[in-house]
């Protein structure tokens, strides 16, 4: 019962969606709309249902002394602050009608200046590591790999003014082999037919998923719970 | 000679797991020196990011023009620049901003926007009248969907939570369709695909995007029948400015955030590609030595 309900539902939802989408008449037209606002509500209590694993999982981590434990008391005091600060709009010069991100209260200071300059050095970091991948990594092993060299040499140099500066001489029919119009052209012709094949088959994919999801062949997102 | 030649295949196997420290400190230096020093450089606009610029600038006095912040502050190094310009130019078109935010990160850097470039730089500018907050909501696509169809069902009131009617500049908005552009910033989930996928094709609304350079790619796709152009990453919020410029030479003398990151973006590139270079130039020397060992080992 506990699986067949879920089924049931996910069958008669998937299946009555489909059709509205093909059928714009009543009562099928609005439906599709209704669905968006429902789950534009369930997507709010996803922030609630959220919150507390988050609690949950940290509470046991600290309870049980497991590895790196002070790290989750960190997460909860974070938490607890910033939750505080928003729910109760603490220092908002609108007070508790203000807007919870309102330039001068405690919540927007938490975020200009604690977690805007954590989010920012961590995504720094990347440009360390890539330089770093890069040297170790990048190595025209194979002809695919010597072709993908090429192409990235291309594109970083293309974005750069040192591209048009190295090759800015190519001129009288020759343009095409500047390396800001080369770049130009991986983008246009070989990055968008990739990205366009990939996307189809995306699409095919999720065609697929949900239709084995819709007809109860598909069940894991019931959980491993079997009755 | 034998020892010279085992010296000197060591020196190649050392160099090749050199200590990454080492190379960190080199792309610390090529990221900081051009920041510390002020070095700009003009970026000349790419097709892609002057059509962009061009719908922008056709736009007529008074068009609406909804903003969508759809990043955070790990991105907002990259994207902020180009909200900036573009918030300059809807400001010297005269158009009414909408802003919104499909991501709760994107919320604060709405008001940053606002203190920061709209209200000095366009003090005419009333809230209410010629330019709006609307928050962020949860809904990720789903929020999108809704107001294509509806927009009030959403936005009953604004980030204030004043309501929604009192504003002169919300009474014709119905939903998405009575907006002249609709402009997403940011390449993560949910963002500009989500814009074209559930309002941009749908409603048929003109959408534009700026998203990091490595979202930029996944997007090219929607250009230019769904997409009016694609600012990617740092060159492409220079570009832009450097369009703005252009056009409004006004702004020839103020410093300009993605002008100011070219410098060391370019600068890192040629570091990067300097150590795939000499990270290859070593493999090949050591592939060399293991044959002409293996010949002579035969």
């Amino acid at each position: 019962m506990r699986r067949t309900v879920p089924l049931v539902i996910t069958l008669i939802v998937g299946t009555v969606l489909i059709v509205a989408e093909f059928v714009p008449h009543k009562p099928f037209g609005s439906l599709g709309d209704n669905f968006s606002m429902y789950f534009d509500i369930i997507a709010v209590f996803a922030f609630i249902l959220g919150g507390g694993n988050l609690l949950r999982v940290h509470i046991t981590k600290i309870n049980k002394k497991k590895a790196d434990w002070p790290f989750s008391a960190v997460t909860l005091a974070s938490f607890g602050l910033v939750l505080a600060a928003g729910l109760f709009k603490i220092s908002n010069p609108g007070g508790i009608q203000g807007d919870v991100a309102a330039i001068g209260s405690l919540f927007n200071d938490l975020y200009m200046y604690i977690f805007t300059p954590l989010q920012a050095s961590m995504f720094a970091l990347l440009a360390f590591y890539v330089g770093s991948a890069s040297y170790r990594a990048f190595r025209a092993k194979t002809v695919e790999a010597t072709i993908l060299l090429i192409a990235a040499f291309v594109i970083l140099l293309g974005r750069t003014p040192f591209g048009l500066w190295l090759t800015g001489g190519l001129t009288g029919g020759w343009e095409f082999l500047q390396i800001p119009n080369l770049a130009n052209w991986i983008m246009d012709v070989p990055n968008l037919a990739g990205q366009r094949a990939i996307m189809i088959g995306i699409a095919l994919g999720v065609i697929s998923m949900s239709l084995r999801i819709i007809l109860g062949i598909e069940r894991t997102y019931l959980g491993q719970d079997n009755d | 000679m034998s020892n010279g030649h085992t010296e000197q295949k060591s020196l190649v196997e050392r160099l090749q797991s050199i200590d990454r420290r080492i190379i960190f400190v080199f792309i610390g230096l090529a990221v900081v020196i051009p920041l510390l020093f002020g070095a700009t450089l003009k970026e000349e606009t790419t097709p892609i990011v002057q059509a962009f610029f061009d719908t922008v600038d056709e736009l007529p006095e008074g068009s609406r023009v909804l903003l969508s912040f759809d990043y955070g502050p790990t991105t907002a190094p990259e994207i902020q620049p180009m909200v900036d310009a573009i918030v300059r130019q809807c400001g010297e078109r005269k158009c009414k901003m909408y802003m919104m935010a499909v991501w709760a990160t994107g919320h604060n850097l709405t008001w940053e926007t606002i203190e920061k470039i709209l209200k000095p730089e366009f003090p005419e500018y009333e809230y209410g009248i010629d330019y709006i907050n609307l928050g962020y909501k949860a809904g990720n696509q789903g929020l999108i969907r809704v107001i294509l169809v509806d927009f009030k069902m959403m936005y009953s009131t604004d980030a204030n939570n004043t309501a929604i009617d009192d504003f002169p500049m919300m009474k014709n908005i119905r939903n998405l369709k009575n907006f002249d552009l609709i402009i997403s910033f940011g390449g993560g989930f949910p963002g500009i695909k989500e814009w074209v996928l559930y309002a941009g094709d749908p409603g048929k609304i003109p959408i534009g995007g700026g998203c990091t350079a490595v979202s930029a790619p996944l997007l090219y796709p929607y250009y230019p029948n769904q997409l009016i152009g694609i600012l990617g990453g740092a060159k492409g919020a220079a570009e832009y400015e450097n369009a703005l410029i252009q056009a409004y030479p006004k702004y020839k003398d103020r410093k300009m955030a993605g002008m100011s990151l070219m410098m060391s973006q370019a600068v890192a590139h040629v570091v990067i590609m300097f150590f795939i270079l000499f990270g290859n130039v070593l493999y090949f020397i050591q592939r060399s030595r293991d044959r002409a060992r293996a010949t002579g080992a035969e």
